[in-house]
């Protein structure tokens, strides 16, 4: 079986008074329709990683990959028709937060009408009901409401949620999603987190989980990337997490608090030069 | 779960525009009678003898002393102020010494022109200022938005009147693409009857459109030049709001969603850029409005700036308090506009209840 996606040694550069600066250093994997995680520091090339394979890397940055890859389609010289053709049909992003992820002025059902780009023998009312199913399926109970809402008078589990039906009513192939849930509340991440598990696990698409939350991301996904400074430094099942080879997993993993050890205070991550070279 | 949403449409939009109008009228209200405050006590502090400027330095003692007394200025200066705002409040002005007429009239009779004017240009300074702001902004630092901005800022620099001149003697001495100075030619100024005072509109109201075309071709020149002025202001500004907006994260999201690029630019940009953008354009508006000295001098156009410029050079104090408050009004009015806009455009306003 062909992988959804394929990505080898994708590079990342932005330009810096300094000189060119490598924010992603080669960066390899490949992504069928599985739950895979990349968990990361700030800073270490997680979130340009998912907005490169959506072509969305933030002028004057530039991406460079030896294969880029999308279901035969490759993504490295892409048209714009081409993205326009791809971004929000097949792929998609949930990005992090609500409060500025959505445009203020366009109700939640204008924004969401919009990723449907109506066309193909759909009529408005039909892409409207679509929209409204949409709504229902991340357990909006007032989906009307909602439709004719702002998004300032959601609040941001709603946002969120409204954001995943946005970027799920086309029923992409590939979801990528960029901490979508850090600037919620706790009590609120684990109810948007199951809706969007379940929602993916329905549509068998591939999903791509940005956070740096080991943990979050292990319970949640297949396998992980940890990466750290642009560059992968391992790769393995979240089911054997514990089986960790590599120095910054094991010292992301001890610094999470345990229930039974109640070892006060947590240590220091630390980190060693020559892991970045 | 604690989610809740207060679901606004446009119906609850409009309710609340309407009760927005009313609060703000009552704001108005208390604005004019400060802004009278002010205008009476700058009559009463230039250093102008009212009664000099009517009965000319040469009258004899006792004709003086009746004048003083027939204009209040024996009384006390709150009487005075009462006696005032009764006058303007029945839209008593007081006459022009100069004129011989009453200022209302006066006023009624100047301030078209420079409506007229200031009209045309702000629709040419806003209707090529937003479209280049937007250009410049999104190819920002290349080539076009170098050349906006270089455009721009000769705008901001260049004398009025040396363009003016300029123009005048390009486009109408040389070029004879357009009419000279004045709003209309004499042959044609008794072709239409005056009825708004907005040469335009009464020529096109009443089918001379040989007169329209005349008159047309006579505000032009002006009115791109002022236009210019603002153009140039709104441009960067729309530049700089737009560069703003491109930056949210919301504008990512519409890629994401596939949007096509001009759509996130002039729809989900744009209109949130328009929200700031809608006081920029009326206080340009209201600027123009208060009649452009140097431009009307240089097109001998008999507007606002021209007749206040005259009365203060004159001492034609009570003409120079009548236009003062006609400005005033307008700057009230036009702020008062644009708030109400504000919450047409920007559904976050109308939360404030």
């Amino acid at each position: 079986m062909t992988p959804l996606l394929t990505v080898e040694d994708l590079r990342i550069t932005f330009p810096t008074r300094q000189g060119p600066s490598e924010v992603v250093r080669g960066v390899t994997f490949t992504l069928g329709r599985e739950r895979l995680g990349i968990v990361g520091e700030s800073g270490s090339g997680k979130s340009q990683t998912g907005r490169a394979i959506l072509g969305l890397t933030p002028p004057p940055g530039r991406a460079t990959a030896k294969v880029l890859n999308f279901d035969g389609i490759d993504l490295r010289n892409a048209s714009a028709a081409t993205w326009r053709s791809l971004r929000g049909a097949r792929m998609s992003m949930v990005m992090q937060d609500p409060k500025f992820s959505l445009n203020p002025v366009m109700t939640i059902g204008k924004q969401l009408l919009e990723a449907l780009k109506f066309g193909a023998g759909e009529t408005r009312a039909e892409a409207r009901a679509r929209a409204l199913a949409m709504l229902e399926a991340v357990q909006i109970r007032d989906p009307e409401r909602v439709f004719r809402a702002y998004p300032h008078e959601l609040s941001g589990g709603m946002g969120q949620r409204a954001m995943i039906a946005m970027m799920l009513v086309t029923e992409p192939d590939l979801l990528i999603a960029d901490e979508p849930t850090s600037a919620l509340d706790v009590t609120v991440q684990v109810e948007v987190l199951r809706i969007l598990d379940a929602l993916v696990r329905d549509r068998g698409m591939g999903l791509i989980f940005i956070s740096h939350d080991l943990r979050l991301v292990s319970s949640f996904c297949d396998r992980v990337l940890v990466m750290y400074a642009g560059k992968v430094v391992e790769e393995l099942k979240a089911s054997e997490l514990d089986k960790a080879q590599h120095p910054y997993t094991r010292g992301l993993m001890n610094c999470l608090p345990k229930i039974e050890g109640g070892v006060r205070p947590l240590p220091t991550l630390e980190r060693d030069a020559a892991w970045a070279v | 779960m604690s989610d809740t949403t207060t679901g606004g449409g446009r119906d609850s939009a409009l309710l609340l525009f309407a009760w927005k109008a009313v609060k703000l009228a009552a704001t108005v209200a208390l604005t004019f009678l400060g802004l009278l405050v002010v205008t009476f006590l700058i009559g009463r502090v230039v250093p102008v003898d009212p009664v000099l400027a009517v009965v000319g330095d040469r009258a004899s003692k006792s004709v003086y002393d009746r004048v003083f007394l027939e204009l209040g200025l024996d009384k006390p200066l709150y009487e005075q102020f009462w006696i005032y705002l009764q006058k303007v409040l029945t839209g008593d002005f007081g006459q022009s010494f100069l004129t011989k007429r009453d200022i209302v009239d006066d006023i009624r009779r100047v301030f078209p022109a420079t409506l007229e004017l200031a009209t045309v240009a702000i629709l040419i300074g806003t209707l090529f200022g937003i479209p280049m702001g937007v250009w410049a902004a999104v190819r920002q630092g290349r080539l076009a938005d170098q050349l906006v901005r270089v455009f721009g800022l000769i705008g901001y620099s260049a004398p009025i009147f040396w363009l003016g001149l300029l123009g005048l003697l390009v486009f109408y001495a040389r070029l004879q693409w357009v009419a000279g100075p004045g709003r209309i030619d004499i042959a044609y100024e008794y072709a239409i009857t005056p009825k708004t005072g907005l040469l335009l509109l009464d020529s096109a109201m009443q089918g001379q459109w040989e007169a329209f075309r005349n008159i047309f071709s006579h505000i032009i020149l002006p009115a791109a030049l002022l236009g210019y002025f603002s153009m140039a202001y709104i441009s960067r500004m729309t530049r700089s709001f737009m560069l703003n907006e491109l930056a949210q994260e919301y504008v990512t999201t519409a890629r994401v969603k596939g949007v096509p690029e001009w759509r996130i630019i002039w729809v989900h940009a744009l209109r949130n850029a328009a929200v700031p953008l809608v006081t920029v354009v009326a206080l340009s508006y209201a600027n123009l409005l208060e009649g452009s000295v140097l431009t009307e001098t240089v097109f001998a156009w008999p507007g606002l700036g021209q007749y206040l410029t005259n009365s203060l050079q004159n001492a034609d104090m009570n003409a120079v308090l009548g236009g003062t408050l006609v400005i005033g009004a307008i700057f009230v009015g036009l702020n008062l506009l644009s708030d109400l806009l504000y919450t047409l455009l920007d559904p976050r306003v109308r939360r404030g209840r």
